[in-house]
């Protein structure tokens, strides 16, 4: 019996401990079951969110790049068909046999080869690496022919940026390259980037990256955990850039750089009315399309050292004293402020008696003098005695308004060219502040042949001639068609506008800001005293650039030749008089020449700045002589053209 | 001597039919048939290779069940050491002649089945700790002596299993043997005095354990330690379990699991695409249908007369119970993964056998409910 009382007891035992470890049972699926909630029904978005991730993989396809075209829609960058060699590295069991090979069929070399394996690098193990953007068809099709061996590696047909004209437009269209960190911070481009993708790296290609970028395809797929793909379950297709229509004529631009080619220098020609730039050439240029897949370091050397600087865009970044060029603005200030009678006549004696202002001597750059001048012939001859006496009664803050008002001294495209200069207009207020120091008069005297202080862009000389060659209305340069612009009004209101009645606002000579296709000048005679004076330099007699002048007035012209000093000229220098071929190249003057064509209602603008050209006359005036030919000879063509009449390109 | 201690009494057929449980049985088809269509759906639903194995080894271990659950209590009473000690020759044989497959060495080829005899352990340790705590008195258990023996018959699997290395293997061993140590009536105090002696002990084993291991608990803590690597599976597993959401994603669209985010989803990680593809309802259904399964072993037990079959059911419940616990607080985050498999759900015949061997001698328990066994 008392076994059997230890036997239920033990049984009491068993019993009771079992129902303690059924309530720990409970207890904990309870606890499980609360977990369960908690995940699926609590937090169930979060894990969707999640889990689509996880599922679905997106590939981005890349967009093509928008065209630009010129004035005529002719296209100055396409995208070109490329061959190409990708490889799916996840496709790949062994990378370095994979590379091997690809290495003898298209001949990789160690340079190249170690780039792919630091490319590889960055990647994630189900992207595409991009073994070479640009085969020949010869490796590609070598390719082709082994790619039963190559795992991975997929033959690709890709477009890529292509410039037609190459050379001719480098420093306006620009080019594009691989995006560099910086690019990337870019909004227009970090929205719209894919691995791989080119972006602009100067000129249009760069400032128009939000029109020209497009917008990336997406593909979507449905992948398992190692990234394969499973199935494709949506297909978001790229976006084209848009189109960039330019206001260049690239018949011009082409003749342009070819008149300059073996030179250094710039030539610019715009639309006086509408501000059109038709052509903005610059030399020595280069090929942009030797820049999209990376240029080698041969090519890269070249350009890099040519003493006469491809890589500059001389049009908008290149500085020269205007010299010359300018008297007519300086002229036209003395005018509009009444400092001076343009029939004062003042002796110029040549360099035995020199002007000569507080025991400093300024010479004319004509030896013998031009003797007695009055204010057109000193325009004429450009005799400099003349305008240093003009300068000094005008005096230097005078003539910076209206040099500024004329447009030197500010970019002339904005923010279209991270390269473009502004140029300097010296004034008292300028020089106190940026150096420090008072102004001299003797500053302001060669200020009044352009040389000093004041430094101007080709297409700020451009400008300015243009805005005074239409009749002293400010114009609004562009290089990119403006849509909202109507260029037959805008014709057609500086045209009708040319009003004789001088402004009696006592501020119409202050420093103020003119609207755009308002009138800049006080009393119309002035304007056009300075345009015959020009008239007069190219085609009168004893005018300097006279023997480049055209007598058929379809084509005559008006002028202003220009030569800058780039050092000092001493006593002993003028004491040789050398030649221009006898002296070292780089201390050789600038040659500087602006013009508007035709003079019986002038239509275009045009400066010519041959670096180290010698003067004005004999290397810059006879190339915008030929220049304009063109120009007007293409006139018609432009006008029926920007009227609607596109048949005819 | 043995024989005289047993009370045999004659069943008839009838009457050994009639005393089947037949909801147990039904509950593991039920529990069975889910698990073929869960493996079905970890294929993507092709009726390949492991759904076909699932099958075979489902029929036949079914089968099996079915035969011995008409093996005397008391036969399974006589032969419960021997079963031990085959478990452990079979354990010492794996340590000499084992398979390897990633990195462990778990497995005894039988050319129709790699045998994982830590599986068989399982059951081995309950079947012999309820035959020896049958006859101990209750005055007895709390003695040294009495306590020594089953600790070193624990210690010993324990030690070979975590030596293949198993770590959730043998602790589901030593938790099935500490559960029967417990029913048996061991004083309170020795639990809470071992638990302490674990706790202080705690930074000493982790010293111990494999990197491997040591890895899988620190990122139980943090999964996003390593995501790519030892925290994955935590990571896919809640994800998937999580986007399930109430009612699931729906038979074989378990995004998560077809496309093979999922590690080890036909063994380990079962529940995770059946929670996935079922969500939280479904989820809940197969939690009670083991917490069904669970009560009627312990029913067996409740109406049993013998220690032996009081103890090996609880004793056996309270494993499956752990089993499953274990599996789904892993899968569901809350416990490292230690590598346990879900009873009978799991793809994996080692697992599959053990428990229908147990659960066979559950219900020969229950038909032999009985059948006395002398403690004497």
């Amino acid at each position: 019996m008392l076994n059997r009382g230890r036997n239920i007891e033990k049984g009491r035992v068993i019993t009771r401990r079992m129902f303690i470890l059924a309530a720990a049972k409970i207890l904990l699926f309870a606890g499980i079951s609360s977990r369960l909630y908690n995940l699926q029904i609590s937090d169930r978005e979060k894990y969707e969110i999640l889990s689509d991730k996880n599922r679905i993989r997106e590939w981005k396809t890349p967009p093509q790049r928008g065209i630009i075209v010129d004035n005529f829609n002719k296209v100055l960058a396409s995208n070109d068909r490329v061959f190409q060699l990708h490889l799916i590295l996840d496709e790949i069991n062994d990378f370095d046999v994979t590379i091997f090979k690809i290495k003898n069929i298209i001949g990789l070399d160690q340079f190249e080869i170690k780039k792919l394996y630091k490319k590889k690098e960055r990647l994630k193990p189900w992207d595409t690496l991009v073994v070479s953007d640009n085969l020949t068809w010869e490796q590609f099709s070598k390719i082709n022919l082994y790619l039963h061996e190559l795992e991975g590696a997929k033959p690709v047909l890709s477009t890529s940026r292509f410039y037609p004209y190459a050379n001719d437009l480098a420093h306006i269209v620009g080019y594009v390259g691989d995006a560099s960190p910086k690019d990337l911070e870019k909004p227009e481009i970090k929205e719209n980037f894919v691995p791989g993708l080119k972006v602009g790296k100067y000129g249009i290609e760069n400032s128009q990256e939000k029109m020209l970028i497009g917008n990336y395809g997406i593909k979507r797929y449905e992948v398992n955990a190692s990234g394969k793909r499973i199935s494709q379950i949506d297909y978001i297709k790229e976006r084209q850039g848009n189109k960039v229509n330019l206001t260049i004529d690239i018949e011009i631009q082409k003749y342009a750089q070819e008149l300059l080619k073996g030179k250094a220098g710039s030539i610019c020609a715009m639309d006086i009315y509408t501000g059109e730039v038709v052509t903005m050439a610059s030399s020595p240029t280069y090929d942009p399309n030797k820049f999209t897949h990376g240029i080698n370091q041969k090519d890269w050397q070249e350009i890099k050292n040519n003493p006469l600087k491809p890589l500059i865009n001389k049009s908008i970044a290149g500085l020269y004293s205007p010299g010359s060029t300018f008297k007519p603005l300086v002229a036209l200030a003395a005018l509009e402020y009444g400092i001076l009678d343009p029939n004062k006549t003042i002796r110029c004696k040549g360099h035995k008696h020199p002007y000569e202002l507080y025991g400093v001597k300024y010479h004319c750059w004509k030896k013998e003098g031009h003797g007695y001048m009055k204010l057109r012939n000193a325009i004429k001859q450009s005799c400099d005695i003349y305008f240093y006496e003009m300068a000094r009664l005008l005096g230097v803050d005078k003539l910076s308004i209206i040099a500024k008002r004329y447009g030197l001294g500010t970019n002339v495209l904005g923010d279209l060219y991270n390269d473009e200069k502004n140029g300097l207009v010296p004034d008292t207020k300028w020089k106190r502040r940026a150096l420090e120091q008072s102004w001299y008069l003797g500053e302001t005297v060669i200020n009044g042949i352009g040389q000093g202080y004041i430094q101007t862009t080709p297409l700020q000389l451009c400008l300015m001639t243009a805005q005074i060659a239409n009749g002293g209305y400010k114009i609004k340069p562009h290089i990119i068609k403006d849509e909202s612009i109507n260029y037959k009004n805008v014709i057609n209101k500086i045209k009708l506008d040319q009003s004789n009645f001088p402004l009696h606002e006592k501020n119409y000579l202050d420093d103020i800001k003119v609207e755009f296709y308002q009138r800049m000048y006080h009393k119309k005679s002035n304007i056009n005293f300075v345009l015959d004076a020009m008239f007069g330099s190219t085609n009168e007699q004893y005018g300097t650039s006279y023997k480049s002048r055209y007598d058929d007035p379809k084509y005559q012209f008006a002028g202003k030749t220009g030569t800058s000093q780039v050092r000092r000229i001493t006593d002993l220098d003028r004491e040789l008089d050398l030649d221009t071929d006898q002296i070292e190249y780089k201390k050789r003057d600038h040659a500087l020449y602006v013009a508007f064509a035709p003079y019986k209602d002038p239509r275009y603008a045009i400066s010519v700045i041959i670096e180290h050209g010698g003067s004005g006359s004999k290397a810059a005036a006879p190339l915008a002589s030929k220049l304009i030919k063109r120009i007007i000879d293409r006139h018609k063509l432009r006008e029926q053209f920007n009227n609607g009449n596109t048949s005819l390109a | 001597m043995l024989r005289e201690r047993i009370q045999s009494s004659n069943y008839s057929f009838i009457d050994k039919l009639r005393s089947i449980d037949y909801l147990l049985i039904l509950l593991i088809i039920a529990i069975g048939s889910i698990s073929v269509f869960a493996i079905y759906s970890t294929e993507g639903g092709k009726f390949s290779f492991y759904t076909k194995n699932h099958i075979i080894r489902l029929s036949v271990f079914f089968s099996l069940f079915l035969v011995l659950s008409f093996v005397r209590v008391s036969t399974w009473y006589k032969n419960a050491y021997l079963f031990y000690i085959v478990g452990l020759v079979l354990l010492i044989t794996v340590l000499f002649f084992g398979i390897s497959a990633s990195g462990a060495t778990r497995w005894i080829n039988l050319y129709f089945l790699n045998l994982q005899p830590s599986e068989l352990m399982k059951i081995a340790v309950i079947i012999c700790f309820a035959r020896y705590y049958h006859r101990i008195q209750s005055s007895d258990i709390q003695s040294y002596k009495f306590l020594i023996q089953p600790i070193i018959l624990l210690i010993i699997p324990c030690y070979l299993v975590i030596q293949q290395p198993d770590l959730g293997t043998s602790i589901l061993i030593a938790g099935s043997g500490i559960a029967i140590i417990w029913l048996a009536g061991l004083n309170i105090k020795y639990f809470v005095y071992s638990g302490l002696l674990l706790l202080v002990s705690l930074p000493f084993v982790i010293s111990v354990l494999k990197p491997y291991q040591k890895s899988r608990i620190l990122t139980f803590f943090n999964p996003d330690r390593d995501p790519l690597g030892a925290g994955y599976q935590i990571i896919q597993s809640k994800i998937a379990i999580g986007s399930g959401g109430f009612f699931g994603k729906g038979y074989l669209k378990g995004t998560q699991s077809y496309l093979e985010f999922l590690p080890e989803k036909h063994t380990d990680f079962i529940f995770t695409l059946f929670s996935e593809e079922f969500g939280f309802l479904g989820s809940i259904i197969l939690l009670l249908l083991y917490i069904l399964l669970i009560y009627r072993i312990i029913n067996v037990g409740l109406v049993s007369r013998s220690f032996f079959a009081k103890l090996y059911c609880f004793g056996f419940a309270t494993a499956i119970f752990l089993y499953v616990f274990v599996n789904i607080a892993m899968v569901l985050g809350m416990l490292p993964i230690v590598g346990a498999p879900l009873p009978i759900m799991s793809y994996g015949g080692s697992s599959l056998l053990s428990i229908m061997l147990g659960l066979s001698i559950v219900m020969s328990c229950k038909i032999y409910n009985q059948e006395q066994i002398s403690v004497y």
